[in-house]
This record gives structure tokens, sequence and C-alpha cells, in this order.
């Protein structure tokens, strides 16, 4: 890998130019309030610059590799034809998606169906102005700009993404599917898609988030989420990150979750080069239930980090997680999974499990369980173990006459089994398995220890 | 109590500074940090020149280094130029009844069933000498010598053996490896040194207080064990008497060389003054302690870990050779505002290399307890396997349990377990216990008793015994 020597400085001025390109561009939009919040989270940005391996947070990951590229902000949705988005789309929710090329809404391939009195489904640019008051009372209030540089990075350019409000007692039946499509075509850019999710109280909602790419250019992905989930709401929530094995995806999603709301997330990664997910879950009240699912799989030398802190603040809460991984040639895992049981929090139930499989000896784990508690009436657990296929069930397979490859490739598909079997949407599941399965037969070795 | 056992405690008298006006003729060296007070220190141990290059080369390195932020304590800083550096042994005040002593201490010593005697003994009371202690010690280094074992103090050491100490001194834990290991590596007063030559078995479980001329191993200790081929050591460090010290920081380094097929087994009581029940005082403990295997070796570290302010330790065990085996038992207890971040790093190089952590924290109060472990596993280090169990187990509502374990894994034959559980114990067990007359406090020190046994088994007898004991008494006043 070649070294480049990363100027942070100018880095940080290049993105801070390219702040005041923006804010010209914006026109009379400069003078809103969003656009005061934006000023605010760019100085932000500034003064916390990007993270180092110093970092604790970022031990083990290294941005350098994103620092030595140069991206061009994106201005505009480029020209995508529509016999590419078909195949990305779900049957079932064909009629309710959303398109985004490189950052930005794309009505014309878009398909927005549901007529729900008082839903809004909608980019965030349209809602700005349309639903001003409903965004500005949610917009940025819970993701954290203060200590977290991408966020203040993403809330400074803050313009289109994902706007879903659930008014009280709706449940939305159909599910609905947004794609992030990029196209590097014109060169490297960079977006920050944005999404602010609300759900009422006693709502229900269902949601697919899908990143795509089109060719393997390099682009850089910054996205920020936030979903307010209200008292007795639930959300079922799938993110599939797929994208260039080129491209870099960081993104930070705010879970805040009120009284009796369950959610479930899964969140599956299979493309980029660098890849960071910060995962927070805040149960800000009691009876709240999370289930928290991941599946990580990288091969060449792709780079994925999940972080992921949940925060128990309330009593009566339960959260369970569990992320595997798969890790082949000279890619990287990191799983840094944080549960904060905090003084109130008493009958808290809290439970973690990280897997990983190791294929090469070039791969490489790094896993940082993390419990910190400070209520005494609490169950808490967390297990992480890396290992590899177990010889004997191979054998097994082995000795009916199945070919090694195909053994191992079975053995991995039903390590990663439990993941794909919480996501709900038959459609969605049966997509991730086919692409899962595909990913396995292409692998060239089957790496076990039956030589 | 064995005859073994009473000299332990023999030996431990002069650590009890509490309560006793201290003589202020004493030789101290003066006040604050620099290259004189290195020197001074050298010069007062008429030192040889390597060992003083050492200490200065260590002393030059702190300047530069910055006071580690990480751990998962806090504390008030610690000013370095205000602190002396050494201090010659000092004659104490005897007492003349044990009435004088302190009641809080002699209420302590009569849980843990310290005889009378011994009390008088570890108090600093003028006692006829029961057992002439000083015999009973040379007649066990008298064995020792036959087998060609070396058990000495450091200075002592540093004199009869200056070819070991240059060879090993600083091999595992090198001056550059943190800050306090620097600060120690330049004004270390005293410490232990053994050797164990090839295929010899040492015949006695050798603790640090049946050592002579060990009376003040001062605030900055050190610590070098090393195991031949073949050979094998039982080591025992501390005792579960409270200690008082009038020092606050201390600031240790234990380094363990075990070769080929050497194996050392390393004990440790910690149980410094933690402060009073409203958190003024008590020790400061951040010691570094690390071993490494070659081919074939097995380092295995036990910690009952009660005492203390703020404990900050990471026994180490690097798995340089094939074969090898690190394990870690530790129990920590944090009480009242005590604060301890402790765990290990098992660093598996080798191939076939096995490493076993089992670690058990126990919060009462308002005390916060941390784990805090790394296994990493090398490229080439195949079939590398590691077991870690972390539980803690919260008594009360006001303190913290954390866990903070880190796996670095970079082969893909390895196979690493990991898991931390986090309870309070059981309402059931209790009432269970409550039901057959035993009061709820007893019951604790039971059940707590019962979590620890696994790591307590590992302990030498006497020593468990009495940690059983000092568990009960570091959880006193926690329920309720």
């Amino acid at each position: 890998m070649k070294k480049v020597k990363i100027n942070r400085e100018e880095q940080i001025k290049w993105y801070l130019s390219d702040f005041a390109r923006f804010a010209e561009r914006l026109n009379g939009g400069s003078q809103s309030t969003l656009h005061g919040t934006r000023k605010q989270a760019i100085k932000q940005f500034s003064k916390l610059g990007f993270p180092t391996t110093r970092d604790e947070d970022w031990k083990y990951t290294s941005v350098d590799s994103l620092l030595a590229e140069r991206f061009n902000l994106s201005t505009a949705a480029s020209n995508v034809s529509d016999s590419f988005i078909k195949p990305l789309m779900f049957e079932k929710s064909a009629e309710n998606t959303l398109v985004f090329i490189n950052g930005h809404y794309s009505e014309a391939l878009s398909n927005l169906q549901l007529n729900i009195p008082g839903l809004v489904v909608s980019s965030l640019a349209a809602a700005a102005e349309k639903h001003s008051e409903l965004v500005s009372r949610y917009l940025g209030r819970y993701a954290d700009c203060e200590a977290q540089a991408f966020v203040a990075l993403n809330t400074g350019f803050v313009l289109d993404g994902l706007f879903i409000y659930v008014p009280d007692n709706i449940s939305v039946e159909q599910s609905v599917h947004v794609i992030h499509l990029a196209d590097p075509d014109a060169g490297p850019f960079i977006s920050h898609p944005r999404s602010l999710v609300v759900i009422g109280k006693n709502s229900e909602l269902k949601l697919t988030e899908s990143y795509h790419s089109k060719g393997d250019g390099s682009y850089f992905n910054n996205a920020v989420s936030e979903f307010v989930v209200d008292e007795n709401a639930r959300l079922d929530h799938v993110k599939i990150q797929e994208e260039s094995e080129a491209a870099f995806h960081v993104s930070y999603t705010q879970f805040q979750q009120e009284r009796h709301s369950v959610i479930s997330t899964v969140n599956v990664d299979l493309g980029g080069s660098l890849v960071r997910n910060n995962l927070h879950v805040l149960l800000n009240d009691e009876n709240c239930e999370t289930h928290l699912m991941g599946y990580y799989m990288g091969r060449g030398r792709q780079l994925i980090d999940n972080h992921t802190f949940v925060d128990h603040a309330m009593p009566n809460c339960f959260s369970n997680e569990l992320y595997k991984g798969i890790l082949d040639d000279k890619a990287q895992g990191v799983f840094n999974g944080r549960i904060l049981v905090r003084q109130d929090a008493q009958k808290t139930n809290a439970l973690q499990s990280n897997k990983s499989l190791l294929l090469t000896d070039d791969a490489v784990v790094n896993a940082k369980p993390q419990l910190e508690i400070f209520a005494d009436d609490v169950k808490c657990t967390h297990g992480a173990t890396i290992g590899q296929l177990d010889e004997e069930a191979l054998f097994y397979l082995r000795a009916r006459g199945i070919s090694e490859e195909m053994a191992g490739a079975m053995l991995r598909h039903a390590f990663v089994a439990d993941v794909l079997q919480s996501v709900k949407d038959e459609d969605v599941r049966e997509r991730l398995d086919a692409k899962i399965i595909e990913r396995f037969t292409l692998a060239k070795k089957t790496n076990t220890n039956c030589e | 109590m064995s005859t073994e056992q009473e000299t332990i405690e023999e030996f431990t008298n002069s650590e009890y500074k509490w309560g006793f006006t201290s003589d202020l003729d004493t030789e101290l060296a003066p006040k604050g940090l620099n290259e004189d007070t290195v020197r001074f220190i050298s010069a007062q141990k008429n030192e040889p020149e390597f060992l003083l290059e050492w200490r200065l080369k260590a002393f030059r390195y702190w300047q530069d280094m910055q006071e580690p932020k990480w751990p998962n304590v806090k504390y008030a800083e610690i000013d370095f130029q205000d602190a002396y550096y050494y201090a010659a042994p000092k004659e104490q005040k005897k007492l003349n009844s044990l009435d004088e002593v302190d009641p809080k201490i002699r209420e302590t010593f009569d849980k843990l069933g310290i005889s009378l005697d011994e009390q008088k003994r570890l108090s600093g009371v003028a006692v006829d000498a029961v057992i002439d202690s000083v015999s009973v010690a040379t007649t066990f280094k008298d064995e020792l010598i036959k087998q060609g074992i070396i058990f000495s103090s450091f200075s002592e050491a540093v004199h009869e053996h200056p070819e070991l100490i240059k060879k090993y001194l600083g091999s595992v834990v090198p001056y550059t490896d943190n800050f306090y290991a620097a600060l120690n590596s330049a004004v270390f007063s005293d410490g232990s040194f053994c050797f164990v030559p090839k295929g010899v078995r040492c015949p006695m479980e050798l603790s640090t207080y049946f050592r002579i001329n060990a009376a003040n191993t001062g605030q900055f200790e050190r610590t070098l064990i090393v195991v031949e081929e073949g050979a094998h050591v039982s080591y025992l460090e501390g005792c579960t008497a409270p200690m008082r010290d009038e020092n606050q920081l201390h600031a240790a380094v234990v380094e363990i060389v075990a070769h080929k097929d050497g194996e050392v087994k390393y004990s440790t009581v910690q149980n410094w003054y933690p402060g009073d029940e409203n958190g003024k005082g008590g020790i400061y403990h951040f010691v570094t302690k690390r071993g490494i295997c070659h081919e074939n070796a097995k380092i295995s570290w036990t910690q009952g870990e009660t005492g203390s302010a703020i404990t900050w330790k990471y026994p180490s065990v690097i798995l340089k050779g094939d074969n090898s085996i690190g394990e870690f038992y530790s129990v920590a207890l944090t009480n009242n505002f005590q604060q301890a971040d402790t765990g290990t790093k098992m660093v598996h190089l080798g191939k076939n290399t096995k490493s076993t952590i089992i670690s058990k924290g126990i919060s009462a109060g308002k005390s916060q307890n941390s784990y805090r472990g790394l296994v990493r596993v090398a490229k080439n280090a195949d079939k590398a396997r590691n077991f870690s169990q972390c539980d803690s187990l919260l008594i009360g509502d006001r303190c913290g349990a954390h866990t903070f374990p880190y796996l670095e894994i970079h082969n893909k034959n390895a196979r690493i377990e990991h898991e931390a559980t986090t309870t309070k114990i059981g309402e059931d067990q209790i009432f269970y216990c409550n039901q057959r007359g035993i009061d709820t406090e007893t019951a604790i020190g039971l059940i707590v008793n019962g979590y620890c046994k696994e790591v307590f088994r590992e302990l030498p007898m006497e020593f468990a015994v009495e940690a059983q004991k000092l568990l009960e008494v570091s959880l006193e006043g926690s329920v309720g």
C-alpha cells in the first residue's frame, strides 16, 4: 500500500472551502434558521478535526486513506437510467420507493404511491419547505454534533435526504424502501445524506435502506440518520450497504426510543473500502425493547468497523445485540459494542454477542465488547468469539460427497443464518440471502483446516 | 498456622507506620525528582555504573512522557516534584502494649484470625520473640542456596550477581514501556530477585516476607524472577493483613522470565490502605507486571485485590515460545470510594499457545471496578487458544462495574472466546441463607466466596484461607 503523506490541516481547510462554495450556491437559503445550524456545525467540525488512531474510538480504524483523497461535493442527481434502478427495487415495496442519486432525491426515478392522511414520506429538502415546522422540531436534536466530527460535517452540509413522519396511531402496512445510488462517473464525490424518521405514538413503520453503486469508482458517503420512535411505536429497519469496494462509507445512526417502543434493526455491510458505522440507541424511557443485528463480510483490503452503543437510561428495558462477520483475504473487521447501564436503569436486561470467522491469516479482527454498568439489579452479558469453521462439521459434509468448496460455503451460510432470519421482510431476506451465497461461492478458496 | 506463615507475618511489621511518629533523623533524599535524585539513590546503594546509566536513561525518557489518562479512574493530579524518592530504612518507635494500636486495625486482625502474638508483632509492639524468625529465614535460605536458587533483595543481587541483573533487568518491561515503569526504572528503591537454575524445582513457596533485608521495599519496588530451563517456582507477594503506608503513590514493576519448560506461579494479595469510608486518603497502586514465556513455559498470575484507593494493574504474559501457557486469575473487590482498573494482557506470538483469563470483579459501596484486558494473537501464532471469563458482581446501587476487553486477532486458526456477565447477588440466594439462620452479611460473604472460588482455588493454601476472610472483612458495611 502506498504511503501518502496526509496533511490534516489542509484537508480541513478543503472541507471548509467546500462549505463556502456550498453556502454561495444556496442563494436565499443561506438566510434560513437551518443555515444557522449548518454554520454552527461546520465551526464545530473545524474545531474537532478528523479523528486519529490515538482516539480510543478510532484506535483500529485510520481515516488516512479517506484523507488521502479529495472529493468534490455532489451538487445534483446525475442521470441514471430507469433500467438500472428497477432491479434494485423490491417487488412489494416498488410503489413506495425513494431514490437518491449521489445524495440527491430523484423524483423521476422514485415511485411514491402511499396515501395515508398525515403521513409524510418525502425528500428532506422538500419537507424543509413544506413541513418546516416538523423538520426543525426534530432535525439535529439527536445525533451528536458536539463530539462526532463526521456528524458535524454532515450537519454542516445538510440539504437533502430522507424524511418520514408517521403521525400517531398509524400503522404503515407497506414497507418503504430507500435506494441510495452512487454514480462516481464524474469523478470522486462526497455526499452527506441525512435521514430523519419520526414515528408517532402507537404507530408502526417498516423501512429498508440500501446503498448501491454504479461502477467501482471512489466516493465518500457521509450519512447521518436520526430515528425517533415514540411511545408504543414500532420500527423494523434494515440497512444494506453495498457500496463500491473503492468507496468510503461513514454512517452515524441515532435511535431514540420512548416508553414501550420496540425497534429491530439489521445492518448488513458487504461493500466499501473503508466502512465505519456508528449506531447509537438511547432507551429513553421504561419498557423499551431493542434488537440490534449486524452482519459484515470483508474481502480484499476492506475495513469494516461497527461501533454500537446501547444506552440504557431507564429501568425495565431489554436489548439484544448480535453481530457476526466473515473476513477473507486481507480484510479487517472492527467491532466495538458498548453497553451503558445508567444508575436509574434497574432491571435492565442487556445481551450482546459478537462472532467472527477469519478465513485467512492476513485477515484481522479487532473486537471490543464493552460493558459499563452503574445499576445493580441488572442482567448483562456479552460474549465474543473468534474462530474458524468447525472441522468436524466440515468433515461430516465431505464424507457425504460434498466438495470442500461447497461444504465451506454451506457452513458459512449457516453461520449467518440467525442474523438473516431476523430480517422480517421476505423480499429483502431472499435478496440478501442470494447475495451472500453468491459471495460465498465466488470465494476462490475455502480455507479450512482440512488440508 | 504454619511456621512459614508466621515468618511471613513477622517480616511485615516494619510496614505499619500508621499511628507512629516517624523519626525525623532518617536519611532522606531531597524532595523532588531530578537527575541528582537518581544519582543520589544509586550512590546510596553503591550501585555499579551500568545500573546508574540505566536509571538515568530511564529518567530522561520519563521526562518526555505524559501521564496516562485512559484508565477508567479519577484522581487528583500527582505532583511528582512534591515527594521524597528515597528514605533510608527507619527505626520505628516500639509500642508498649496492644492497647496503643489503632482499635480498627485490631478489630481487623481479630476478624482475620491472627493470633495475639502475631498481632503484637504486626503492629510493632515489643514482644519476646516466640519464634526466631531470622533463624527460620536463614534456614530457608541455606536450603535454597544448596539447590542453587538465588533469592535475595534486589540491591543484594546487584552486588552479588550483576551479570544476571544486567542480562535480565528491563528485558520484559523496558523503561520505555509506560509512564510509571519509566519512573520506577529511574528511582526504584529495592525489591526482590529470584533465580532458579536449570531443572530445579523450588522446594518451597517463596515469599517476599521471609527475605532478609527487605524491611523497606519502599514505594518503587522492583521484582525480577528468572527460571531457567525446566525450573519451577511458586512466588507469593503481599499479605492479607491491612497495610498502612505514608507513601501515597506506589509504582512497582515485576518482571518474569520463564525459559524453556520453566514454570512460574505468581500469587499476590494486595490490601494496601484503601482510604476511609469517605474516600479520603488511600494508596495509588500503579503497577506494571509482565512475564515472558519461552517454549513450553508457563506463567500463571493469581491476584486478590482488595486494597488501595486506586488500583491500576495489568499482569501480562507474552507467549513467545511455542506451546507456552499464560494464566490469569483475579478477584478484585472495591468498596466505599475505591477505584480499580485491572485486568491482563495475553500476547500470543508462538504456535499452539494457550491462555486462560478468569476475572471476578466485585463492586460495593460507591466504588468503580473495571476489567480491562487485551488478547492479541499475532499473525504467526497458529492455533492460539484463549478463553476469557469476566464476571462482575454488584452490591448496592451506587457502584459501577465495567468491562473493556480488547481482542486483536490476526490469525485464522485462533480460537478466542470471551464472555462477561454482570449481575447482583440473587435475592433468592440470600433468602435461602436467611431461612437457615444465616444473617444477610454472612450470607453475602458466603455467596461472594463461592463466586470467587475459581480464583481462590489457584492460590496457595494458607493464602486462600486468608483471602476468603479478607473478602468478608472488606465487604463489611456494604449491606443495608
